[in-house]
């Protein structure tokens, strides 16, 4: 025993180390996909990204092609969603973590909500498909009821049609349990002394909310929320569904516009079978994804400078 | 009374008049009763999906053009070809058998990795490298699916599975699946890290005290009281990699076939649905229909997968405080 290891002794070491280096693989492994992935894509894509190739519209022709409609089209669409979700998420999570009190019904919401955010975003499509496309069937056959002028801006039909507010709102579907649970974490995060000071000098519960609490959470939320943004400008599927169109020749000019997003057309374009296109698809993932690195590192940059320790 | 006048003070401070009581009684509460619509929403949405489905669905089983579908054949016909041959053929286990394949290959992917890496990240990883960590993990939770359906075309299985088995098409399970798996990956991670790092350090110190390694502690200790927060993690991870489209549609093919074969081309539930919204069949048609019954069993699997995640979390939580 004196200065040497039984067997039993040399045998955990060694496990120990085992899986130690098995840790270690198995991290760098995240980290190797994540850089063949971003190697891969930019080798493929890089020559294709010009201002060409930004300002321009769909072509038959792979040397033509642009990214024009679905980049406006991405912005429109991603930005009627966080109209819709963010206040909706808040909203909500203010009601649940701050007005509901502790009962069965708060209990199955909650898991309601958890629920729907496990929920397949294709599913959603299908019910934005039955719900704001067509508004359930209601006037199937005849022309759509519209206000206004088609060419303005607040040109308004019913139902709404595969339109760029009916992609928005589908979104705002998909992520709006994403937002509600960041937020609610947000609330639950504000320390109760917070609440109990500003009740004690006399406010409403309405004024801690909106004075105390909300401001308190906010960065928070507003990380969330910018996640849940990424997740929506990165979507693909329940737009497809709704009939979002694959070749568009114009940007969107009013709510009732058609409309296509940059993953329906990288879809579109990886789908195909000719090298050219997937040249075309690499080229337009590299620019949605430094959209979303720009929005990261928003995300970023408010969790450093806005958040600070609310309680010493 | 002094919270009364405490209130009234405020008011005056803030708006240089006192509130009356019923007109502040109506504002708190018509805020009040606003967020509770909102939250209304929420419950409603669910009802919708569900009524949207069930009744298409519905449709779909009485329809009068198709006289063979039965609950029976949808469910336990082995043979799914709507848009081919003169006779089409409706039973879904082609389909939940391409979902099945392409999420056991993600899951054999994901969840070891996805676990040591977190085990990592909670246990070994010095403040540093976790925040780099984290970072690249992030990154990756937020690439769209489309983008690693290219990557799973494009890249994994002409440059990964082509040169190690000529088996292997252009299209193919066992390219979808690791796509699929590097996208749940990251949700695999940080969730179960989150479960890892709520584990109080005293166990650990405790475990320490006893004499045991750092592998002990972390697989024999902190692995086991974090349980029932890991197995959530890989439900709701399975869950996603269940409702993934974007990936199969583009990269497994579209043959719904009845195969464990991972080489083959399968075609998984959702990536049905693309299929027929994209506009393959005709809108009123019985294809067309049957897509809503393949969505309603699709929502039906993930509810009910989220729902004994939330179980477990709930009942089998081992508290320590």
């Amino acid at each position: 025993m004196m200065g040497g290891k039984t067997i039993a002794t040399t045998r955990r070491l060694m496990s120990n180390r085992l899986f130690l280096y098995g840790c270690l693989t198995a991290t760098s492994i995240a980290m190797l996909v994540l850089g063949v992935l971003m190697i891969s894509i930019a080798l493929e894509g890089w020559s294709s990204v010009s201002w060409r190739f930004l300002d321009s519209f769909a072509s038959r022709k792979a040397a033509q092609a642009g990214i024009k409609a679905p980049l406006v089209g991405s912005l429109w669409v991603c930005a009627i969603c966080a109209l819709v979700a963010l206040p909706m998420g808040i909203g909500t999570a203010i009601y649940l973590e701050e007005f509901a009190k502790r009962s069965r019904l708060k209990h199955l919401i909650q898991l309601n909500i958890s629920n729907l955010s496990g929920v397949p975003s294709i599913v959603y499509g299908i019910l934005a498909l039955a719900a704001f496309v067509r508004f359930f069937g209601v006037s199937t056959g005849d022309a759509p009821w519209s206000i206004g002028d088609p060419e303005s801006l607040f040109f308004v039909q019913f139902p709404f049609g595969p339109s760029v507010l009916a992609g928005g709102l589908t979104l705002a579907l998909v992520v709006l349990p994403i937002m509600i649970i960041a937020s609610q974490e947000a609330f639950r995060a504000v320390p109760q002394s917070l609440r109990q000071g500003a009740l004690a000098l006399g406010s409403t519960p309405w004024q801690v909310i909106w004075r105390v609490s909300f401001p308190a959470a906010l960065p928070t939320i507003m990380t969330g929320a910018i996640l849940a943004m990424s997740r929506a400008i990165g979507e693909a599927a329940p737009l497809l569904v709704i009939g979002g169109f694959l070749l568009v020749f114009q940007t969107p000019t009013n709510l009732m516009s058609d409309f296509t997003v940059l993953p329906l057309q990288i879809f579109n374009w990886a789908g195909r079978p000719q090298a050219d296109f997937h040249k075309l698809a690499a080229a337009a993932i590299i620019v949605q994804l430094v959209v979303l690195l720009f929005f990261n590192s928003i995300a970023i940059i408010i969790r450093q400078k806005l958040q600070r320790p609310l309680q010493s | 009374m002094i919270a009364v006048a405490a209130r009234t003070a405020a008011e005056i401070a803030q708006r240089g008049r006192p509130c009356s009581l019923r007109v502040r009684t109506l504002i708190e509460g018509s805020i009040k009763y606003l967020l509770w619509s909102l939250t209304f929403l929420s419950v409603a949405t669910t009802a919708v999906i569900i009524a949207v489905l069930a009744s298409e669905t519905y449709g779909f089983f009485t329809t009068t053009d198709h006289p063979e579908i039965s609950l029976w054949t949808f469910f336990c016909g082995t043979e799914w070809s709507p848009l081919l041959g003169a006779e089409p053929m409706f039973g879904v286990l082609p389909l939940v058998a391409g979902t099945l394949l392409v999420t056991t290959i993600a899951g054999v992917v994901a969840l070891p990795i996805g676990l040591m890496t977190a085990i990592y990240l909670s246990e070994y990883a010095t403040a540093r490298r976790r925040t780099l960590l984290k970072a690249v993990l992030e990154i990756l939770a937020g690439v769209p699916t489309v983008v690693y359906g290219f990557f799973a075309l494009t890249f994994i299985t002409p440059y990964l599975l082509q040169p190690f088995s000529s088996a292997f098409g252009t299209y193919n399970a066992m390219s979808a699946g690791i796509a699929v798996g590097i996208m749940i990956l990251p949700i695999v991670c940080s969730l179960s890290e989150d479960a890892l790092r709520a584990v109080p350090q005293s166990l650990r110190d405790g475990a320490y005290a006893l004499g045991s390694t750092k592998f002990d502690v972390s697989a024999k200790v902190v692995v086991p009281a974090a349980l029932s927060g890991i197995v959530a993690a890989f439900l709701l991870a399975l869950t996603r990699a269940i409702g993934e489209t974007m990936i199969v549609a583009l990269a497994a093919g579209g043959l719904a076939q009845l195969t464990a074969n991972p080489t083959a081309q399968v075609q998984t539930m959702t990536a049905y649905m693309v299929q027929i919204f994209l506009g393959d069949a005709p809108a009123a048609g019985i294809e067309y229909k049957s897509s809503y019954a393949v969505a309603f069993t699709l929502f039906l699997i993930t509810f009910f997968l989220t729902w004994i995640g939330a179980i477990v979390l709930r009942r089998y939580r081992e508290e320590y405080e």
